[in-house]
């Protein structure tokens, strides 16, 4: 348990404060670039802006879940990290699913938190924020879990980060379609199954992720 | 340090279509020491990751016997982070280590980023992180990489300390290594004849 919390507080100092590497930073400006430019190439047109106002930050949160995907998993595997926690008995699921939890930790709380000025950049009602802040709640963590997944797989291969963008955008589809499809329907069902296809990812990341890292050695 | 022993019986490994070793047996307990010999790519650090469970063997097996710490070329140790606070990661993890630092020369680096340290100070700050874990195994895969004159003889103290103490060293390295005791492994006769590596 105390290593767990060990690792825990360091993948935070690096993916939240960003060690070097830019931290939180960089998806909540990109997450709010995309709500500021919004505007500007659909044009000063209110009801549709509040309208699809919503999807588009559904877009810009899971297109920003990508940006850190290349130094989650790659980084501390070139420094030889994961060969040290393996020679100590650490599991490398244990590993990742802190990982997870960092991860989520460092882009999902300050997306939601980024989700509201962007909200009144695009000007959608207060009904439809509270249904897009809370398919982010339940949302991002399988955004989080696929993007440490994703990044373990293609950890140490050639062009890894653009391939792992390319593997998460159509296995993120159904968080995007039930989230923001919550939107429309106004109801609950597509949070719950957005949080359903979270929990699933949550569920198999760990073992996939470290089974991705024990078949990249060698 | 508690009882240990490292095992190997008939291992191969390949390495892409490549046999690089076949039918390797060896047999270490508390206190002694092996040094692998060989050339480039005679599979010196794949043997190495091998014992140490991190890549399979095309063949055979290894029995471990107490815990296992391992050096290699990788220090492990965060670039952007002071040594200090890098190396008091691993302690975090392992258990407050008793001034390894001091001995290693790493005292006045403390407050050093690791990426400003030159590949000997590295080395060394591998070194001290390799102690800290009191494995009574230790794998040791070029461990006189970049050290000076003084660096290495005291990896050879510190290495034959380690094996008066109970502990177990392998040792792969192209420089000498000087401890008395320390067993020599060629794994040049290990290597499939090169008209038999068809067949392989």
């Amino acid at each position: 348990m105390k290593v767990l919390l060990t690792l825990l507080r360091r993948d935070l100092a690096q993916l939240l404060l960003g060690g070097r590497r830019g931290g939180a930073t960089l998806p909540v400006l990109f997450f709010l670039a995309v709500a500021m430019l919004y505007p500007f190439a659909v044009g000063p047109d209110a009801p549709v802006l509040a309208r699809t106002g919503g999807g588009m930050l559904w877009v810009a949160a899971l297109l920003a879940a990508i940006l850190p995907l290349d130094r989650l998993i790659e980084p501390d595997l070139e420094l030889g990290l994961f060969d040290q926690w393996a020679m100590r008995g650490i599991a490398e699921e244990a590993v990742v699913a802190m990982r997870v939890l960092a991860h989520w930790l460092s882009f999902g709380p300050p997306l939601m938190l980024a989700a509201l000025p962007a909200a009144a950049l695009v000007g959608i009602d207060g009904a439809s924020l509270r249904t897009v802040e809370l398919g982010l709640l339940v949302g991002t963590p399988g955004l989080a879990a696929l993007g440490v997944t994703v990044a373990a797989l293609t950890a140490g291969l050639r062009g890894g980060a653009a391939l792992g963008g390319m593997l998460v955008i159509p296995l993120a589809v159904p968080l995007l379609v039930f989230g923001a499809g919550s939107l429309a329907t106004g109801g609950e069902s597509g949070l719950a199954l957005c949080g359903a296809v979270s929990l699933v990812l949550l569920a198999i990341a760990p073992f996939a992720g470290g089974a991705a890292i024990r078949a990249g050695r060698g | 340090m508690q009882v240990c022993s490292l095992a190997a019986n008939d291992l191969a490994c390949r390495r892409g279509d490549r046999l690089l070793f076949r039918g390797l047996s060896l047999r270490l307990h508390g206190g002694e020491a092996l040094r692998l010999v060989g050339s480039n790519g005679i599979g010196k650090s794949s043997l190495i990751r091998i014992l140490a469970g991190l890549m399979p063997a095309y063949a055979g097996s290894v029995e471990r016997d107490g815990a296992v710490a391992l050096l290699d070329e990788r220090p492990a140790l965060d670039p952007h982070l002071p040594l200090g606070k890098a190396l008091g990661f691993w302690q975090r993890i392992d258990g407050p280590e008793d001034n390894q630092a001091a001995r290693l020369g790493l005292a006045e680096l403390i407050d050093v980023p690791v990426r400003y340290l030159s590949t000997g100070q590295k080395k060394r700050a591998a070194l001290a992180r390799m102690i800290g874990q009191r494995a009574p195994v230790w794998l040791l895969d070029e461990p006189l990489n970049g050290l000076d004159a003084r660096g290495v003889a005291l990896v050879e103290e510190l290495a034959a300390e380690h094996c008066r103490g109970g502990g177990i060293c392998v040792i792969a390295s192209h420089q000498s290594f000087a401890m008395t005791g320390l067993e020599r492994l060629e794994l040049h006769s290990f290597a499939p004849s090169p008209e038999r590596e068809g067949e392989l």
